[in-house]
């Protein structure tokens, strides 16, 4: 079958469009947590070392209970009122709307091509970065409507989530494009619809949970330094939630990536012993794979370990996703293997 | 908040402490002194050791979780260079050329095994023992976990109110209906215990409850099922066999030929396993992208028409070996592994006649097919009737253009323009004296190279159909056609069944062992003043457990429904989600952060069911934020 030029073309344009809006989303966004920082600093009507006391009590209890003692519950977070989050409001109009651009993109580009968009890097992130759009989204409406467990309001992810996205896209755009083409047929297989796509749900699990790791390190620092009788820098900080709320939140998605990462792993070799006739070979790709698990694998232990608590931990996550980088950028491209399909 | 941590804490972690009993990992949770793997080196160390205790030391030292997050780090750090180096097992040749590029580093990374990483010693030590601490941890935990689960409910706490989800309630009801009504409401995914006070239950008693004592199992199925794999692993390294065979078309080959191109087993398995069947190649079908500019030559195609008798005398049957689809014999499975050109060609020595003859297979070594082949003469005569040996090596262009440079190369993977270059060596070819010989390359020492009237080496440039004359009289080629050939793999790999099984427990376990939630719940009934009677239900929950709360409130509101007594709230959830699956992490749940909001209405119907004063939304003693 041959590829629909027309439909690519299409696809084209409104990536374009979403790149468009996810950049109009992600002002939005910013405005609204500058704001937000604002007016909890406003309502903050007291002591700032004397909340900070309570915050680092709740860390530090918190930082006991990796290995299973009760935490202190965090340091109740200043509500910022909902009405008056009118930005935030725009900004997710907006990230709605650029999903659905972005949908429609990855919808455009499988039909052009009569098959499913994760034939090559470009299409990877294409793909990928869709998946955590929709996951933001997702997160977003179950804590609207409240659903059990959801959580607070977590439209504060969504300069981190926008930004990422759009940089992603970006990079994407400029050094992977391939024109819309039929497979390879090593790749012409039903194992590429699983294997690839529990691939990008892992990664993307993997990169919505960096985020929150990384914006909980900068808390926990912003958290010891009012400890000590210091104001932190960067005040829309105040509006996120508490360090050990994100590191959960943070544990929560690499739990699923976790799970995700291992049927990627299977999943990768049945296809191997179909398409290369043994199952497990130490391909450079195979090897990073294996990595990003173990170090996953690493950090679910030092979470349960005595005397490592969820920030050490977070470091060991950030390891695991300079690993999910660098199989990305780098062993796709430079290293010779089986796995060579970026098409670049 | 602080405050709260230290006067509560321990006496929480009594109560959680059973969640964790026995385990290295339970060790994180206990006070110092009675914690198997951390604190045991600290309480020996001090005095000198007796072998005996070394050696328990280093096995306790070994299990611990702080030796295994380690050895997990190193395992990870250790495949690392299996990838940055070229591997004698995949890339033999790049191996080599590494060594030729590197002459001092290349031998000693070879004396460091860092050309075969993943059976090196130290690869090996490390994941041995990364297992061997995983047995020596779980094992234990194992029988822990076996017992307790056959032990009844941990007793119930004398305060109940103090633990992080807790509700009371006035009944109607008297004390020992209301009890057993309790029990009837903790339904039946929990272990349930009832304690009468006083043995009938008038005057009150408490229920202890627990549920989730699978996500430990869990992590005993997840743990162990990794050593599974580790030995279908195993299995699949002693026991395999490959061999790799290039097959022209019209040609056959047998399973039980020592004809391989090449073959590799393991330890205990050798060609004598391999099936004795018959394949045929009939047809090697390509394709490649044409149309699309930007695309052009990338293949879309590769399908092996084959004959396949699995033994002597059986049926044949027609099957079409693919990429993504390899055909099975007796448990061998068949892929195709390459495919390319083989030229048929004919030699005609100095007497005429035809002493070489056949397809010879043009190995690809670009996208585009530029290939390299030879052609070994080595009972040829020449003119005068003198015994020669032959040599003719040659590049094959399916589609001859001329590249950027000048020289000519194939501009497109399909045959376009077919073009064959030739040139002729003679000498001794090595043939007779048995030692093995790569039959796709020629060892030009040894030989001279044939030149032309100009003193040029000769080369011959044909075409389908062409005949060229070497000079000297040695004879001449022809190059009768172009046929396709195709490369197979043969390989057995016992054990994959295993491995797979054992993966996907692996992950049934780890998926038990991250969502089950962990809940224990207490419900205490005492009389009320003026009669009826008072209860109170509590949870707690190992790990943050979102759902904690919502469980609380409808063990509530059935045990009301149990009693036919009004229940406050209908609107909320009638039975507490039974799948739901939060990952529980160690710290409370995400919707209990005491932000003082009520986040639905049932929760706020709730609270109007508490005892009033002293406790805030969550059971807790209200924060001054
Ligand atoms: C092949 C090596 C290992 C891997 C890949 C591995 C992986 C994991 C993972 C992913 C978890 C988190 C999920 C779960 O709770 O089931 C975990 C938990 C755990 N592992 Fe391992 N593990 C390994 C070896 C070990 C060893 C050697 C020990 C003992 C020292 C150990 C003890 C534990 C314990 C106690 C937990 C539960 C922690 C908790 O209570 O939350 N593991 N392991």
């Amino acid at each position: 079958m041959s590829v629909d030029e027309n439909i690519a073309g299409i696809s084209n344009v409104l990536l374009y469009a979403a790149m468009a809006a996810y950049l109009f989303a992600m002002t939005a966004y910013a405005a609204d947590l500058a704001e937000s920082g604002k007016v909890v600093k406003a309502r903050r009507g007291e002591p700032a070392a004397r909340r900070a006391g309570g915050q680092r009590g709740a860390s530090a209890g918190s930082a006991g209970s990796a290995g299973g003692r009760v935490a202190a519950p965090p340091a109740p977070p200043v509500r910022v009122p909902r009405g008056r989050r009118r930005a935030a409001a725009v900004g997710t109009s907006l990230f709605v709307l650029a999903t659905l651009f972005h949908l429609g993109s990855v919808v455009a580009r499988g039909l052009s091509v009569h098959r499913v968009p994760w034939g090559n890097m470009f299409e990877f992130a294409l793909t990928g970065t869709l998946v955590v759009s929709l996951a933001y989204l997702v997160v977003v409406l179950r804590a609207h409507l409240g659903a059990p467990g959801a959580g607070r309001d977590a439209r504060y992810l969504g300069v981190f989530v926008a930004g990422p996205v759009l940089a992603t896209l970006g990079i994407a755009l400029r050094t992977f494009y391939v024109e819309a083409a039929q497979l390879v047929p090593a790749l012409d297989s039903y194992w590429l619809v699983i294997h690839v796509f529990v691939a990008i749900l892992a990664s993307a699990l993997s990169t919505v949970g960096f985020s929150a790791t990384v914006l909980q390190l900068v808390q926990e620092k912003r958290e010891r330094s009012r400890a000590a009788g210091r104001v932190p820098g960067g005040a829309f900080m105040d509006a996120l939630p508490s360090s050990v709320e994100l590191e959960r939140t943070a544990f929560r998605l690499y739990a699923v990536g976790f799970v995700m990462w291992t049927f990627t792993l299977i999943a990768g070799a049945v296809w191997a012993q179909v398409a290369w006739n043994r199952y497990w070979g130490w391909d450079s790709k195979e090897v990073w794979t294996f990595v990003i698990w173990v170090v996953y694998a690493a950090y679910l232990h030092a979470r349960a370990t005595r005397g490592w608590d969820g920030r050490r931990a977070a470091w060991l996550a950030c390891a695991a996703f300079a690993c999910i980088l660098f199989n990305y950028l780098v062993v796709n491209i430079f290293f010779p293997g089986l796995h060579s399909y970026a098409g670049v | 908040m602080a405050h709260d941590t230290t006067r509560d804490g321990s006496h929480l972690d009594d109560l959680r402490d059973g969640y964790r009993d026995g385990g290295p990992g339970g060790a994180a949770s206990r006070p110092a002194g009675s914690s198997r793997s951390g604190s045991a080196g600290s309480s020996t160390a001090a005095a000198p050791l007796r072998p005996g205790e070394f050696l328990r030391y280093c096995w306790r030292q070994l299990t611990s979780m702080r030796v295994a997050l380690f050895l997990l780090m190193l395992l990870a750090v250790a495949a690392v260079p299996g990838s940055t180096f070229p591997q004698r097992g995949t890339d033999p040749a790049g191996v080599a050329q590494f060594v030729l590029d590197h002459p001092t580093a290349g031998p000693w990374l070879d004396r460091l095994q860092f050309f075969d990483v993943y059976s090196s010693v130290w690869f090996s030590a490390v994941y041995l023992l990364l297992f061997v601490s995983l047995v020596g941890c779980v094992l234990p935990r194992a029988g822990v976990h076996w017992r307790a689960l056959r032990s009844r409910p941990p007793r119930t706490p004398a305060r109940l109110s103090r633990l992080p989800e807790h509700r009371e309630a006035e009944l109607a009801a008297d004390p020992a209906t209301a009890l057993g009504a309790a029990r009837a409401a903790l339904g039946r995914r929990f272990r349930v215990d009832v304690r009468p006070d006083g043995g009938d239950g008038a005057s009150g008693g408490s229920v202890a409850a627990e549920r989730g004592h699978h996500r430990e199992s869990g992590n005993l199925l997840f743990h162990l099922s990794l050593v599974g794999l580790l030995l279908a692993v195993a299995t699949s390294a002693l026991f395999s066999y490959s061999g790799q065979r290039l097959v022209t078309e019209g040609e056959s080959f047998v399973g039980t030929t020592s004809d391989w191109d090449s073959f590799e087993s393991g330890v205990w398995a050798d060609q004598g396993d391999i099936p004795p069947f018959a394949l045929t190649l009939e047809r090697m079908t390509v394709g490649f992208e044409a149309q699309q500019t930007s695309q052009i030559g990338q293949p879309r195609q590769f399908a092996a028409d084959v004959l396949l008798t699995d033994e002597p005398g059986a049926e044949p049957r027609a099957e079409t070996v693919r990429v993504n689809h390899p055909a099975v014999v007796d448990g061998a499975q068949v892929s195709l592994s390459g495919n390319g050109y083989a030229l048929r060609l004919t030699y005609r020595d100095g007497a005429g006649d035809v002493v070489a003859d056949g397809a010879v297979p043009f190995l690809p070594q670009t996208a585009n097919y530029d290939s390299t082949g030879v052609l070994k003469v080595p009972d040829a005569v020449d003119a005068d009737g003198e015994p020669v040996q032959v040599g003719l090596q040659g590049v094959f262009l399916p589609a001859a253009t001329v590249g950027s440079d000048g020289a000519p190369v194939s501009g497109f993977p399909d045959l376009a323009n077919p073009v064959l270059v030739m040139t002729a060596w003679t000498g001794d070819l090595g043939l007779d004296d048995g030692r093995p010989q790569n039959v796709y390359e020629l060892d030009d020492s040894g030989l001279t190279r044939v030149l032309d009237d100009a003193g040029q080496p000769v080369a011959l440039q044909m075409q389908p159909g062409d005949v060229a004359e070497l000079p000297g009289g040695l004879g001449t080629l022809t190059f009768e056609g172009v046929q396709r050939f195709a490369s197979f793999d043969v390989r057995y790999t016992p054990g994959q069944h295993a491995a797979l099984a054992f993966s996907l427990l692996a992950t049934a376990g780890l998926v038990m062992s991250l969502f089950l939630p962990r809940r224990r719940l207490w419900v205490r009934v005492v009389p009320a003043a003026g009669g009826g009677s008072r209860v109170e239900v509590a949870g707690l929950s190992r790990g943050s457990d979102a759902g904690l709360g919502d469980e609380v409130d409808g063990v509530l509101r059935r045990l009301r429904r149990e009693l036919g007594e009004p229940v406050p709230d209908e609107a909320g959830p009638d039975e507490p989600e039974d799948g739901d699956v939060t990952p529980s992490g160690d710290a409370p749940a995400v919707g209990d952060d005491g932000d003082g909001a009520p986040r639905r209405a049932g929760r706020g119907a709730a609270d109007a069911a508490r005892v009033p004063g002293g406790t805030g939304t969550d059971g807790r003693p209200e924060e001054t934020a």
